[in-house]
């Protein structure tokens, strides 16, 4: 693995609405090598996408505000700089896939306006217009959608979910960015439609040994997609580690009940994972913020915040259970 | 034992100003009292299409559809009341199937008032019993849905659902736009009113790995037709259609031993084609890996390769016949 890209250290998040703040991100932390494919599991409403609109400085602001911590790319702090500065890596250095293509999309302007425009903007210099019609048409072919020029004269709606999905993964890899942020990107899409899709991209990053963060709420999807995995609770990162370790040993409490939680290929029923439900962020629990659902709970976990530290190796987590 | 439902060369068209959708094109099943047949399908198969004529929502175009034996196959506004009342269903959203200007306490009476259940007394008493089979509190009378999360707002609908005491219920994907500790809870809460009530579940899903641990028998369908039926373990032991093969292996899993489960891996390809104009024969055959000749010319028919195990294929007709 080489250098580290990016190092979110100690992330806090705020948002303010009517009844007071909502303290949505908690100190996060979350470190990705050059080439390496980071997978963020967690359930819906735990900060994994607030997360990564810090990254972009694409956080709606207010609400939002960012109190503590800092995203460190390439060493160099994303939120210090200049929002200049800021527009030449978002787009260029690092893009994006959302999970509603449909609605990352134009539905007024053809895939070709819409494609091409990404590519003019993104390249480091200013390109003839027949160059980037060339490049637009490979980046179609290069996620394998069948007749490129038919496509680029089309409208969103005119294609299919997966194919629309796939024109989103296009635009975010023409420009060749150092890191994708893919946030639940297969998500809407069926199993078969999924499986095609997850492929597809695995085949690009490593072709161009690109790093990606893979969001997603599915550890099966994780397992397929990702070689380092963090788990997200209530706004903090509670679990991290090289996925085959993380798999065979979960060891959080939280990650260990969502692991029983996932129906099974193989049957037996369906284990309770995680009884109760998500923190209210405007009142979240001290300490650990898992502690009122936790089976291990002790007194300490409720005082203080456990830190995220390294058990065996670099699988860090961070749980009083295995910090003596 | 007497089948609760039975489905018999059902079909559901749709005019359209761009033609005719097929979304249901001769279907047949049935299901036991106390049985979950889960029904599975990616968009567009046909699923829910089936699951809303059932229930009365559209009318079928031809065929029928017998509860106890008898003929439902009309529109719900000329079902009688009592049959209404002995089939429910529960959406997908719980966040739009719940009536957001109502509290949790009219919602869950509304049912009980429509077929003159009980006095407003007992009506309040089953309420707050209703309330504690789904373990919500009972102060949850006075709160809207828009106060409640999203599992608990599912827990309302479930509880909807039965009041009035149902023989069958239609799941459409009750779980799926929920976390997983979420849906274990509600899937198991859904296994226990079904042992305590001997209801029988129409369980319409794209989940297979959810099926694995509820259904008793799995169909799958593809654009309006079923391909295989079985009894759940054997149909994922041994499944038999390459279209279930390939789902199966698209499924991601969480450990080895699931891997292991899965067929030998077959490279899903291709997208489901548009129900207006299938393809003739096997409507698989655009994607299938195993096809030759005659599954772009003949409908295959159905085949019995096990017990209770259907296979609608014509790579395992032709040995039937040799």
């Amino acid at each position: 693995m080489g250098d580290v890209l990016l190092d979110i250290r100690d992330l806090y998040v705020e948002f303010k609405v009517y009844e007071g703040k909502l303290k949505v991100l908690n100190g996060v932390f979350l470190s990705v090598r050059e080439g390496q494919r980071v997978g963020l599991v967690g359930e819906a409403g735990c900060g994994k996408t607030t997360t990564m609109k810090c990254v972009l400085r694409i956080l709606p602001s207010p609400p939002g505000r960012i109190t503590e911590g800092e995203i460190l790319f390439r060493g160099e702090d994303i939120l210090q700089m200049p929002p200049r500065k800021v527009q030449l890596i978002r787009g260029r250095r690092i893009s994006m896939i959302f999970q509603d293509p449909t609605a990352a999309l134009n539905p007024v302007f053809t895939i070709g306006d819409q494609l091409m425009t990404v590519i003019r903007y993104g390249s480091r210099n200013s390109l003839p217009k027949k160059e980037i019609r060339q490049r637009a048409i490979k980046a179609l072919q290069e996620v394998q959608l069948p007749d490129p020029e038919r496509i680029l004269a089309s409208y969103p709606i005119q294609l299919s979910g997966g194919m629309r999905q796939r024109v989103c993964i296009a635009m975010a890899l023409s420009t060749e960015p150092e890191l994708l942020i893919a946030d639940e990107p297969t998500t809407n899409l069926d199993v078969t439609i999924q499986d095609q899709v997850l492929r597809l991209l695995n085949a690009l990053v490593e072709r161009r040994n690109t790093s990606v963060i893979f969001i997603t709420h599915s550890l099966g999807v994780v397992r397929e997609m990702a070689d380092w995995v963090y788990v997200m609770y209530a706004g903090n990162i509670i679990e991290g580690g090289p996925k085959e370790e993380l798999f065979r040993e979960p060891l959080h409490p939280y990650t260990r009940g969502l692991m029983r939680a996932v129906p099974k290929l193989t049957g037996g029923g369906i284990a309770e994972g995680v009884p109760g439900r998500i923190p209210d962020y405007l009142d979240p629990p001290s300490g650990c913020r898992f502690h009122p659902r936790c089976e291990h709970a002790m007194p300490r976990c409720s005082q203080e915040k456990p830190p995220f530290l390294p058990v065996t190796g670099e699988h860090r987590v961070a749980c009083f259970l295995y910090q003596g | 034992m007497e089948p609760i439902l039975e489905i018999k060369q059902l079909k559901k068209y749709f005019v359209t100003s761009r033609g005719t959708v097929r979304a249901v094109d001769v279907i047949s099943f049935d299901l036991l009292p106390g049985e979950t047949l889960g029904l599975v399908g990616e968009s567009g198969s046909g699923k829910s299409t089936t699951a809303y004529t059932v229930i009365g929502i559209y009318a079928p175009t031809s065929g029928k559809i017998l509860f106890r034996g008898r003929d439902i196959s009309v529109p719900v506004a000329k079902r009688p009341k009592s049959l209404k009342r002995a089939i429910q269903i529960v959406f997908q959203d719980p966040g739009t199937s719940l009536n957001p200007r109502r509290t949790i306490g009219q919602i869950l009476e509304l049912p009980l008032k429509v077929h003159r259940i009980g006095t407003r007394e007992e009506r309040r008493r089953r309420v707050a019993e209703l309330l504690r089979m789904v373990e919500l509190p009972e102060d949850y009378i006075y709160k809207a849905p828009h106060m409640l999360g999203g599992g608990e707002r599912q827990m309302v609908a479930i509880a909807r659902a039965l009041a009035t005491e149902p023989e069958l219920v239609i799941l459409d994907e009750p779980t799926s736009a929920l976390d997983v500790s979420i849906q274990a809870k509600i899937i198991n809460m859904l296994i226990q009113f079904q042992k305590e009530m001997n209801l029988a579940y129409l369980f319409i899903t794209h989940d297979l790995s959810l099926m694995r641990n509820v259904a008793h028998r799995v169909a799958i369908m593809y654009l309006g037709k079923i391909c295989e039926l079985a009894p759940a373990v054997e149909f994922f032991e041994r499944p038999y259609h390459p279209y279930t093969k390939m789902l199966l292996s698209s499924i991601p899993v969480v450990s080895e031993e699931e891997e292991k489960v899965k067929p030998e891996k077959i490279v899903s390809k291709g997208e489901i084609p548009s129900p207006v104009n299938p393809p003739p024969g096997c409507r698989f055959h655009t994607r299938c890996m195993e096809r030759n000749g005659i599954c772009s010319e003949a409908v295959p028919e159905v085949v019995e390769v096990g017990e209770g195990h259907l296979v609608w294929c014509h790579l395992y007709g032709k040995k039937e016949e040799r």
